[in-house]
């Protein structure tokens, strides 16, 4: 999947997690999304953004303009050397959470994107990606 | 060695302030100090008088140790000089080349000085340079700080600013909201809201997200707790604005408000109207009075 303009954010403060959604914004922009479809791109992105910061202890993001067979769509990897998850099935299920939250965002951020992947290692650490296509 | 050198530049500059005054001054123009009319050639000209004195005064007594005490009114008069400079909107380099372009009309000075030998230049040439660029790097990080100084006072006026409460009937509030709720501000926000609805024994608020961009599970929450914070109180709350967008968003994302929400602000007023007993009627006009009109054709039949 050719990738024409990346770019990475680093996920440290609750601050960041604005800056994650405003670069998100530009790149959703920039494929030319609608307005519902950027709308719940950054959703995504602000729910992931915000797991990386409180459950993983912070992280990054790369965020990616991508082609595939002539369509454009945004990506975005969220990498945290945190805690992980232990159990992954149990984390997409809605309203289960391990901290405060309502327990919506992981499987949400899911339903608002084309593409979803998580890959989570115990103890090492919690790598999600998702895509939204034009 | 270095207590000799200060005492030398010092008196290098008190002899020779005639000429190293006009160059300093001509290099600041030419750098386009003045261009910008954000000072005055005279403001320009006392404060770099001013400054060579001070400069000089810390040279004879503390040498070239910028740490020195001596050394505190002239670096009290940068700091002043670098805040009004970051408040007048200078850049970083305009800011700091008040000291940097310093350098050459004192090292000027030092080449025509007749009764130093080359080595005594040489050496006196880098004691010149590490003292400027100490104080340069000083200019620089107070400008630095009143910069941020000025963003974390404009943070503070936004949080309190972007949160008005307002009444628009006996007992019915509205809250516009404006902007991602998921920050600091929102329990300002927040907290204001249950405040006003005692302050006016409100019966109704209208939370309107007109101007909120997107709502994720954290906004979500926000706005719920809000809710039941307010029911607490004795206050219904309802949602307005939620623009179709948002709305897809918060479906697939799972998000429920157990609240009325209506896609206006208009039609809200009018939900929490008609819950408050009461009921708006439409008139007709006379001569830009407006009366009810069936009254007025009754009583002329």
């Amino acid at each position: 999947m050719p990738t024409t303009k990346t770019e990475r954010l680093d996920i440290k403060a609750s601050d960041d997690v604005v800056r994650v959604r405003q670069l998100t914004r530009a790149y959703a922009l920039e494929v030319g999304l609608s307005l519902v479809d950027q709308t719940k791109v950054i959703t995504a992105s602000s729910e992931l953004a915000r797991n990386t910061l409180d459950y993983g202890g912070g992280g990054e993001v790369t965020v990616e303009l991508v082609e595939q067979g002539g369509r454009r769509g945004v990506r975005l990897t969220f990498d945290d050397k945190g805690p992980g998850i232990v159990d992954i099935e149990q984390a997409l299920k809605d309203g289960f959470t391990s901290g405060k939250g309502m327990g919506l965002g992981l499987g949400g951020a899911k339903r608002l994107c084309n593409d979803f992947s998580i890959a989570s290692k115990p103890g090492e650490g919690t790598k999600v990606m998702i895509a939204r296509w034009k | 060695m270095a207590g000799q050198a200060g005492s030398d530049i010092a008196s290098l500059v008190s002899r020779n302030e005639a000429t190293i005054l006009p160059e300093w001054l001509e290099l600041q123009k030419k750098a386009g100090t003045l261009h910008t009319g954000r000072i005055s050639e005279g403001e320009l000209q006392s404060q770099s008088k001013n400054f060579l004195h001070l400069l000089r005064d810390a040279l004879a007594q503390g040498g070239s140790d910028v740490s020195n005490g001596a050394y505190e009114p002239a670096k009290a008069m940068l700091a002043e000089l670098s805040r009004s400079r970051a408040s007048q909107g200078f850049s970083p380099s305009e800011t700091a080349s008040f000291v940097f372009s310093l350098k050459q009309p004192l090292f000027n000075a030092l080449n025509r000085d007749k009764s130093l030998s080359g080595e005594q230049i040489a050496s006196t040439i880098w004691t010149t340079t590490v003292l400027l660029d100490e104080l340069g790097l000083f200019t620089l990080e107070i400008f630095q700080k009143s910069r941020e100084e000025v963003i974390i006072r404009q943070q503070r006026e936004i949080a309190e600013l972007s949160t008005p409460v307002v009444k628009l009937w006996d007992g019915i509030l509205a809250l516009p909201l404006i902007g991602t709720l998921d920050s600091q501000r929102t329990q300002v926000v927040m907290e204001n809201l249950l405040q006003t609805i005692v302050d006016v024994e409100a019966e109704i608020a209208i939370i309107d997200i007109t101007g909120v961009p997107m709502v994720d599970t954290l906004t979500a929450q926000h706005l719920l707790k809000t809710v039941a914070a307010a029911r607490l109180m004795g206050a219904d709350c309802l949602i307005s604005g939620i623009r179709p967008q948002i709305a897809q968003t918060m479906v697939h994302l799972g998000v429920e408000l157990n609240v009325i929400s209506k896609s206006s602000l208009a039609d809200a007023f009018a939900v929490a109207l008609r819950q408050t007993g009461r009921a708006v009627v439409k008139t007709k006009r006379i001569d830009g009075a407006a009366v009810p009109d069936k009254k007025i054709g009754r009583q002329e039949a």
